[in-house]
């Protein structure tokens, strides 16, 4: 559809010709709409932010429940991210590769955590987990609910599907003969899976544990029930924005948001820069 | 086990042994047990743990009815109002070559990137009670904040790129070719789009629909920040669900739970469904 004179003007216009209606419509209503919902409203965030000064910013992130907050929070998704990567690449090989009664069903039983409410799993992560829930008191007297183990439980049933769904299809793909071929060449199958699969699914693993860990930060309805929310010790960042919206304390909701916010746009890039990489280096996402 | 397997009845070097698959399998299943299966199941044995007429007796209640209302009501906004964006916002990126086109999908993703809390806190910031918006809306009886248009607002917020994430890719793969053979053939442009896009494209858009629906019905972080959890008034379900299993109403709480389960459960049903028919979903969104 690039014609040479299109081509060759292409710099000097934002828009390439063509045919088809509608662009101004479509693209004008769309910034519109992206404006008022999304983007005036978070810039109303980052300006409440710049109000408060680089010294009363800095002042809040240095407060110790603050601190405690973000580390739990950073903390327990990173975990919880780490044991998905573990898991979901397990799950995701198992799926791809084994056929076995109730695969079907499994398969589709992975993307749960998107579909189910999160208080809905909040709540029964925290009967489940609890001293006296099924799993729970099979653990005991190791408690699990209400201590930052809780909120890991949580994040890797959030997290999951971020990773399965992300490894999946890459998976899907490989060439049987790559693997034939090392094993002819005398590799056994651990070498062929550690050597010879994985460093071409590590771009995808990254993106999945990139995606679970960005999730399992922000999240907050699945965790805080089971989380037992003691400040200092299970108490995660939303949570205290939360805290501090009810003590009309807003300089401190903001300046919570925005560390984060700015973190998660860091992960976001992240995520991109790895798919950048990942499609000069292998050629798909 | 692959096809050679089969035949042949000999391990191929490229394939693990029967018992490296069955314990792989089996680990892979206890820990869904752990982390999906149980998780489901508790939710519908605590709900029934009274029996039947509790159960019921926890959802006819007037609180638990006009949050099952306010629901269904937000929903109903949230949806179309993200399917107008999504197809809007779709047709310019995947039928145009434009400048900043990558950046514009970075912002569309942006909200899956946000605390859902954080989601809600803009608008707090945006028409709480000291901000500029919020009085100068009140002084003429509008009320954005612990109301309706809030919990909406938040809503769409966080649902915002559910259906667009889901054209995008998909509109993209299908490229201009039919679009350019209509409006050739004498079509204007809003025929081209009832007649040769929206059949192209009605089950991914059904697709996006239904996630986008899952996600606005079962909202919590960013709505419970903006609602004011009024009983009967701006209790959504989830929220209904929050402060019953706050009163240790364990029955009331799993009752009005194991209703959202079932959506959840609906929606991958039919997902799945969309997904084995059509092939939609998944499939578009890699390639």
């Amino acid at each position: 559809m690039t014609s040479s004179t299109a081509a060759t003007s292409a710099r000097w216009r934002v828009k390439q010709p063509s045919i088809i209606p509608g662009f101004g419509l479509t693209l004008g209503f769309s910034l519109a709409y992206l404006s008022l919902i999304i983007l005036i409203p978070i810039a109303g965030l980052l300006w409440r932010t710049a109000e408060l000064g680089w010294s009363g910013f800095f002042a809040i992130l240095s407060d110790q429940r603050t601190i405690r907050a973000l580390t739990v929070s950073f903390g327990t998704a990173f975990a919880a991210a780490l044991i998905n990567v573990v898991f979901g690449t397990l799950l995701a090989w198992v799926l791809t590769r084994y056929r076995f009664p109730g695969r079907r069903l499994i398969d589709a039983m992975v993307d749960l955590p998107f579909a189910l409410p999160t208080a809905v799993a909040g709540i029964a992560f925290a009967s489940l987990y609890a001293p006296n829930g099924w799993i729970g008191s099979l653990f005991m007297p190791f408690r699990i609910a209400f201590t930052p183990y809780g909120i890991v439980i949580a994040l890797i049933f959030i997290g999951l599907p971020f990773v399965v769904r992300t490894v999946q299809p890459i998976m899907e793909e490989i060439d049987r003969e790559v693997e034939e071929a090392a094993a002819t060449l005398g590799a056994n199958r651990f070498q062929t899976i550690f050597q010879v699969l994985l460093p071409g699914l590590a771009p995808a693993i990254l993106t999945g544990f990139a995606l679970a860990f960005a999730r399992g930060v922000g999240e907050y309805g699945s965790v805080i029930f089971i989380a037992g929310n003691i400040p200092y010790v299970s108490e995660i960042a939303p949570l205290l924005i939360v805290i501090r919206l009810e003590e009309f304390n807003y300089a401190g909701a903001t300046a919570i948001a925005t560390i984060m916010l700015l973190i998660s746009f860091a992960m976001l890039l992240v995520i991109n820069l790895i798919q950048a990489w990942s499609r000069r280096r292998y050629g798909y996402v | 086990m692959s096809k050679s397997t089969r035949i042949t009845r000999f391990r191929s070097p490229a394939d693990e042994s029967l018992t490296t698959k069955l314990v792989l399998v089996g680990v892979s299943l206890v820990f869904l047990g752990f982390f999906l299966f149980l998780p489901l199941v508790s939710v519908f044995v605590e709900a029934f743990r009274d029996g039947w007429g509790a159960y019921e007796e926890a959802l006819v209640e007037p609180d638990a009815w006009a949050a099952i209302g306010l629901t269904l009501t937000v929903a109903a906004i949230a949806v179309p109002l993200n399917l107008v964006f999504g197809l809007a916002a779709a047709w310019a990126i995947a039928k145009f070559e434009f400048k900043g086109k990558a950046f514009l999908i970075t912002l569309i993703d942006l909200p899956f990137s946000i605390s859902p809390v954080i989601s809600g806190l803009v608008y707090v910031l945006l028409f709480g009670s000291a901000s500029v918006l919020g009085p100068w809306l009140k002084s003429y009886g509008i009320e954005i904040l612990f109301a309706v248009p809030g919990i909406v607002l938040a809503t769409v917020f966080v649902t915002f790129p559910f259906i667009a994430r889901e054209l995008i890719p998909l509109m993209q793969d299908q490229g201009t070719g039919d679009e350019e053979a209509a409006l050739s053939l004498g079509a204007t442009g809003w025929q081209t789009f009832w007649y040769v896009t929206l059949p192209n494209i009605k089950w991914g858009l059904l697709y996006g629909v239904l996630l986008c629906n899952a996600r606005a019905m079962g909202e919590f972080g960013a709505v419970s920040v903006v609602s004011g959890r009024i009983r009967g008034l701006t209790n959504t379900m989830p929220l209904h669900v929050e402060i019953l299993y706050n009163e240790y109403n364990m029955v009331a709480a799993f009752a009005v739970a194991s209703l959202l389960a079932l959506l959840a459960l609906v929606t991958l049903a039919l997902k799945t469904l969309l997904e084995l028919r059509f092939g939609a979903g998944s499939a578009g969104g890699r390639h």
